[in-house]
């Protein structure tokens, strides 16, 4: 039976999230991808501040599909984690809490994961139709340039996640494949 | 000679672009059901659901089945007593693609120049066009919106002939292994062994619109196909690699005579929402 959880994501979730877990969430979710992320990088870089207050926030890497006509948004699955691990570290640094794709993410990012008290989730690529419905608004709120890439806020209701990576090293990916190998 | 008019293939490939994108084919939806019923690791049976909802829902509201809707791959089998009139055959197809990304509310992906700007195209074109010339008198096409997650996990590899079957096997098996989570397993695998360096993965591309769970009529390729599948299944990575029994639903295989000091064998991964439409005019 899935958690049901209400964001942002306080210490005291984190705390009880556990690789292996399913979830539910609902409340405040940003949307962003790989130029996104290399843009908020690089603002940090210059002493610049970010365009939304990522403190204890939760981000989800997705493209969506354009919104047909009476829709909220198009279909709306996670892409390629990987493709974000260089950035991660940095917004993990100033105060990410949650990260939501799809795919193994790199050392660094699962050391800052711990270091930093922060989890990573999956939500199940190539179901962006069935994710789609539990998005409830979507509006950019940076890099409008950006196109497909701008920054989403989104509120969400029962979208549905799995704990990957927890903050007590514990890793799904890893544990679920040793559990189902078989060496012969 | 048989004439056929451009506009006709821009139509059909307009509208099986729309269609593989909405509706997943029963070749896919049964070999899901299959590893549904198959599958021990309750979080990969629980994955196997989402992902058999989310072919119903996709094909109910008319929503594409995945936001990455692809690149727009194409084969084209061409009867040699065709002739194309009314236009530029491949002026058409591209236009059937920018009608369908645009009018279905698919997802444009395509970027201009791959390592400068990177600027979307806006439709989605150019599509990638394979073309086959056959004899008779009809005209095959067959669309595959190909997603980037599984397409970047493609290998290719100039194996020794002497190293054999097994290195094969081997090089297949672990290019699933090192994909692990991120092409979006249960995945379809597309085998191309023998010919050259670029006909290894055209046929790695090809083998991938052969409808899932139908075999290789080659004994010899058949039986490799079976053997992989095996093998595959025993890595452990499961539906979204979330641990479990099922990684592949099938392995495809396509072979090519090769040169006497060659033995070429390319990886092309599908992700689970294996889009595929075919239509012969």
């Amino acid at each position: 039976m899935a958690k049901k959880i209400k964001l942002p994501l306080t210490e005291e979730i984190i705390k009880s999230l556990k690789a292996g877990d399913n979830i539910l969430l609902s409340g405040v979710l940003y949307v962003a991808r790989d130029a996104a992320h290399r843009r908020m990088v690089e603002s940090l870089d210059k002493g610049e501040s970010l365009p939304f207050d990522i403190k204890d926030q939760a981000l989800y890497y997705m493209g969506p599909s354009p919104a047909p006509p009476g829709k909220v948004i198009g279909s709306a699955g996670p892409t390629t984690s990987a493709r974000m691990d260089a950035y991660s570290p940095r917004l993990l640094a100033v105060g990410l809490k949650g990260m939501i794709g799809k795919g193994v993410r790199s050392s660094e990012v699962r050391e800052a994961l711990k270091r930093y008290k922060a989890v990573y989730l999956a939500t199940v690529g190539g179901a962006g139709a069935l994710i789609s419905k539990t998005i409830v608004t979507s509006e950019v709120v940076a890099y409008p340039d950006l196109g497909p890439e701008a920054v989403l806020k989104l509120e969400v209701k029962d979208f549905p996640a799995t704990v990957i990576n927890d903050i007590y090293g514990g890793d799904l990916y890893v544990e679920g494949k040793k559990k189902y190998k078989i060496t012969r | 000679m048989r004439t056929i008019k451009a506009d006709i293939i821009l139509d059909a490939v307009s509208k099986i672009f729309k269609e593989a994108n909405y509706n997943l084919g029963d070749d896919v939806l049964d070999a899901l059901k299959k590893a549904r019923r198959e599958e021990e690791s309750p979080a990969g049976r629980e994955a196997l659901d989402t992902i058999i909802e989310n072919a119903s829902i996709a094909a109910e509201d008319k929503i594409p089945l995945c936001q990455d809707c692809g690149t727009a791959v194409v084969f084209l089998e061409i009867g040699q007593e065709v002739h194309i009139e009314g236009g530029d055959l491949y002026a058409a197809v591209n236009e059937g693609v920018r009608r369908a990304y645009e009018e279905g509310y698919l997802r444009k992906s395509m970027v201009d120049h791959p390592f400068t700007d990177r600027k979307n195209t806006g439709d989605n074109t150019p599509a990638v066009i394979h073309t086959d010339i056959i004899p008779g008198d009809k005209l095959k096409i067959m669309v595959l919106p190909k997603g980037g997650g599984a397409e970047n996990m493609a290998k290719l590899g100039m194996l020794l002939p002497a190293s054999g079957k097994n290195a094969v096997i081997d090089f297949v098996v672990n290019a699933v292994n090192e994909a692990w989570s991120n092409p979006c397993p249960p995945v379809i695998i597309g085998v191309g062994i023998g010919g050259t360096a670029e006909k290894a993965m055209a046929m790695a591309k090809h083998a991938l619109i052969r409808k899932v769970g139908q075999t290789s009529p080659d004994n010899e390729n058949a039986g490799l196909e079976k053997e992989i599948l095996h093998k595959v299944n025993n890595l452990g990575i499961g539906p979204m690699g979330y641990g479990g029994r099922i990684t592949a639903l099938a392995v495809h295989v396509e072979s090519f005579p090769s040169h006497i000091t060659a033995l070429p064998v390319a990886v092309n991964l599908q992700c689970h929402s294996a889009r595929h439409r075919e239509v012969v005019i």
